[in-house]
């Protein structure tokens, strides 16, 4: 296999883009990451997209996306993997370039979540789950994530622990502009906030926002961002199936097999994006990614261990909760975020002397998640 | 836009129904902790936006001083007419002794259908065809139980009566201007009872992007700045929105506050603005300069910018809009759904 790495990054920033449709939005980002990459020569395309078919009613996604940036004759392809789509269509380029069949690949997520009603989204996040045993109820993806909430506030942490998960992320998104919602919030407007479901407060989710995100990926060459490991891993999709609700399997399994690709310890990463489209999501995602001891994830970011300067730079333009959560092209924010940081070019957002970033992107309540690591070639 | 001769408001009244619901009533009922207004007014089971529109025409007859069978035009701009088929104008027209000598018509367009009707007798006023033409922004609006729109979906209307600009009218129009497109952020379809709404979709592409479109073209358009007005009245769905597009635009807490009604009456409609623009008129002085940009779903706004004139001192008497505000007796939500006919025997 050959090394890939990334040579071009485009990004929008996350809001509601009443003006632009989906295609708009996809070439937006496209087109930029095309030009940061020096190249429009592409020869492959990856869309990844969660909820099309339901908000915009759209299919054959690949082949509108290409048309989009007036690439007919272009192989292209949509990639969905629930909330975990972008990952899992970043890990699938890669293969793509690596296995030599292509050279110089787009991987570019979008999502338009604007376009519907509130209770489209609602059921468009509980579409991860399984339709047969769990959706069916009538349970909302929150109403999951409160599951797991509620036991590890019994183990392990107070609520304003948690909560602070969101706030740390809001914390490092300020000045970041294609973060949507770009301002401090207070671990007491968290903890005010009307209850989405009991224990998660409002403040404790992600919000609602349409955005793109783009990535050219080329073979490796001396210098630049590498991709040092990309795996995906699955886990029984239903909660009572797994032995251990606290220990999300696709995350721990995707994140072991990444690390020894990459040939690097947990302890090696020096910042890392995780899936806090609830807070409490965030935090199991870091301790089962092996990043911090079971039970002590809560209290480490409410310590200020996950801000910027702290010992493991967490979520640093805003993660999910105040960058914006725009589903399908969640997974490809977050690689453009490790990216920037490796390059030395994420602005006051920088980690110093940034040299692996790992990217952890989950889709259902971990039943599919995407670990990318990259690394700063010349280290 | 101007006109060709300058037109001003020779009367105008403004009326409230009597009965409140609190938003922390709704919320007992249903749940929540939402309070985008205080409280709303209730439509008492004998009334409906043309007697509303009556008793706001009558005060506005009453304080003009004009003979109302001079009056050439009667407008009414609804939402919520009494009847699908057959004009509320000429309920009115009839009631103020207007008729027959009177052209009248409804005006639909959502809650600009008022400051439409305005547009139009301004128009007829200043083209010369008309002596005295009233228009009525009123509603008697409606909101599914539970949605976001109960909470605000009041009732209300005021009436403006425009002469050609002179010593005895109480204001005069320097200029207006309407911004207008096809966005459907809120509609009720024939035969429906409650309206729908595009939740969201109704604040940055709608209400604020016409409300500032408005607004920063009659600014453009006479040369004006924010700090040229003593008040600024923006249609008022919920008490947020006002204030944050007013501030926007430059304007200040001291400009929007006295016009700014919602929070103790709710979103009377098509008569939010004018009924905004009737309580900062029922405070203003000689000199005083009011700007006025109202909304309609669907969509559009109408600004308008208003000096008044000294005829204001003596031709404001009988009750003000606040007091119709003050008096006030507050019903529970089963009395709020048999008022509204939601529930029947």
């Amino acid at each position: 296999m050959r090394k890939v790495a990334v040579a071009g990054v485009g990004l929008v920033k996350v809001s509601e883009h009443w003006g632009k449709a989906l295609g708009a939005l996809f070439a937006d980002a496209a087109l930029q990451a095309m030009k940061d990459a020096g190249t429009d020569d592409v020869d492959g395309l990856y869309v990844s997209n969660m909820s099309g078919a339901l908000m915009q009613e759209q299919l054959n996604m690949g082949a509108h996306m290409a048309d989009a940036i007036a690439k007919p004759g272009l192989s292209a392809v949509r990639v969905e993997a629930g909330s975990a789509s972008g990952g899992v269509a970043f890990h699938e380029a890669v293969k793509a370039v690596a296995s030599g069949y292509s050279d110089c690949v787009l991987v570019a997520g979008v999502e338009k979540m604007s376009d519907v009603l509130p209770d489209v989204v609602t059921k468009s996040l509980v579409m991860e789950e399984e339709q047969e045993y769990s959706a069916y109820t009538g349970v909302t993806k929150a109403g999951l994530s409160a599951m797991l909430h509620r036991l590890y506030l019994d183990l392990y942490a107070e609520p304003s622990d948690v909560g602070m998960m969101a706030v740390q992320s809001h914390d490092n998104a300020v000045g970041c502009r294609h973060a949507q919602y770009p301002f401090r919030m207070s671990i007491e407007r968290a903890m005010d906030s009307p209850m989405e479901a009991d224990p998660i407060h409002m403040m404790e989710c992600a919000g609602v926002g349409d955005g793109a995100a783009a990535i050219v990926l080329v073979p490796a060459d001396t210098d630049g961002v590498e991709v040092a490991g990309t795996t995906v891993a699955t886990d029984y999709c239903s909660l009572p199936m797994r032995e251990d609700p606290l220990t999300l399997g696709a995350v721990k399994t995707a994140a072991e097999k990444a690390y020894k690709m990459a040939a690097v310890k947990p302890g090696d990463i020096d910042l890392v994006e995780v899936q806090d489209d609830f807070t409490i999501n965030g935090v199991l995602s870091l301790e089962s990614l092996g990043l911090v001891e079971r039970g002590k994830a809560a209290k480490l970011v409410a310590e200020g261990g996950a801000a910027r300067d702290g010992e493991l730079p967490t979520n640093t333009f805003g993660g999910l909760k105040a960058r914006g959560n725009p589903l399908g092209a969640t997974g490809i924010y977050q690689v453009v975020e490790v990216a920037l940081q490796l390059r030395g070019a994420a602005g006051d957002h920088q980690v110093e002397d940034a040299g692996v970033g790992l990217a952890q992107n989950m889709g259902g309540l971990g039943s599919t998640c995407a670990v990318t690591i990259l690394r700063r070639l010349g280290r | 836009m101007k006109t060709d001769r300058q037109v001003g408001v020779v009367g105008y009244g403004a009326y409230v129904p009597i009965y409140r619901l609190e938003a922390s009533e709704v919320n007992r009922v249903w749940g929540g902790d939402g309070a985008p207004v205080e409280e709303k007014s209730v439509v008492a089971p004998d009334e409906d936006t043309v007697t509303i529109s009556v008793e706001a025409a009558k005060q506005a007859v009453r304080r003009s001083g004009v003979d109302p069978s001079e009056i050439g035009a009667v407008y009414v701009g609804t939402e919520s007419k009494p009847y699908a088929v057959k004009p509320s104008g000429t309920i009115v027209a009839e009631a103020i002794g207007a008729t027959p000598s009177v052209s009248t018509a409804d005006y639909e367009f959502a809650c600009k259908a008022g400051t439409e009707a305005m547009q139009n007798c301004i128009g007829l006023v200043g083209s010369g065809m008309q002596r005295y033409a009233m228009a009525i922004g009123a509603d008697t609006a409606q909101g599914r139980p539970a949605d976001a729109l109960e909470y605000t979906a009041a009732c209300g209307g005021a009436a403006f009566i425009f002469a050609e600009r002179s010593a005895d009218t109480v204001a005069y129009l320097e200029a207006s201007y309407s911004y207008v497109t096809d966005t459907p952020d809120f509609w009720r379809r024939a035969k429906e009872m409650y309206p729908r709404h595009g939740s969201r979709f109704t604040g940055e592409p709608a209400y604020y992007k016409h409300i500032q479109g408005a607004a920063k073209g009659l600014l453009a358009e006479t040369g004006y700045e924010p700090e040229d007005f003593n008040y600024a009245v923006f249609h008022q769905p919920n008490t947020k929105f006002p204030i944050r597009v007013g501030r926007g635009l430059g304007f200040t807490m001291d400009q929007i506050d006295p016009g700014l009604v919602a929070p103790k009456i709710g979103n009377t409609y098509a008569g939010s603005t004018p009924v905004g623009l009737a309580a900062t008129l029922d405070i203003a002085e000689p000199g005083d300069r009011i700007f006025a940009v109202s909304y309609g779903s669907g969509s559009g706004s109408d600004a308008f910018i208003f000096t008044v004139q000294e005829a204001i001192t003596w031709k404001r008497g009988g009750p003000k809009l606040a007091s119709f505000i003050d008096r006030k007796k507050y019903v529970d939500y089963a009395t709020y759904l048999r008022f509204r006919g939601q529930i029947v025997q």
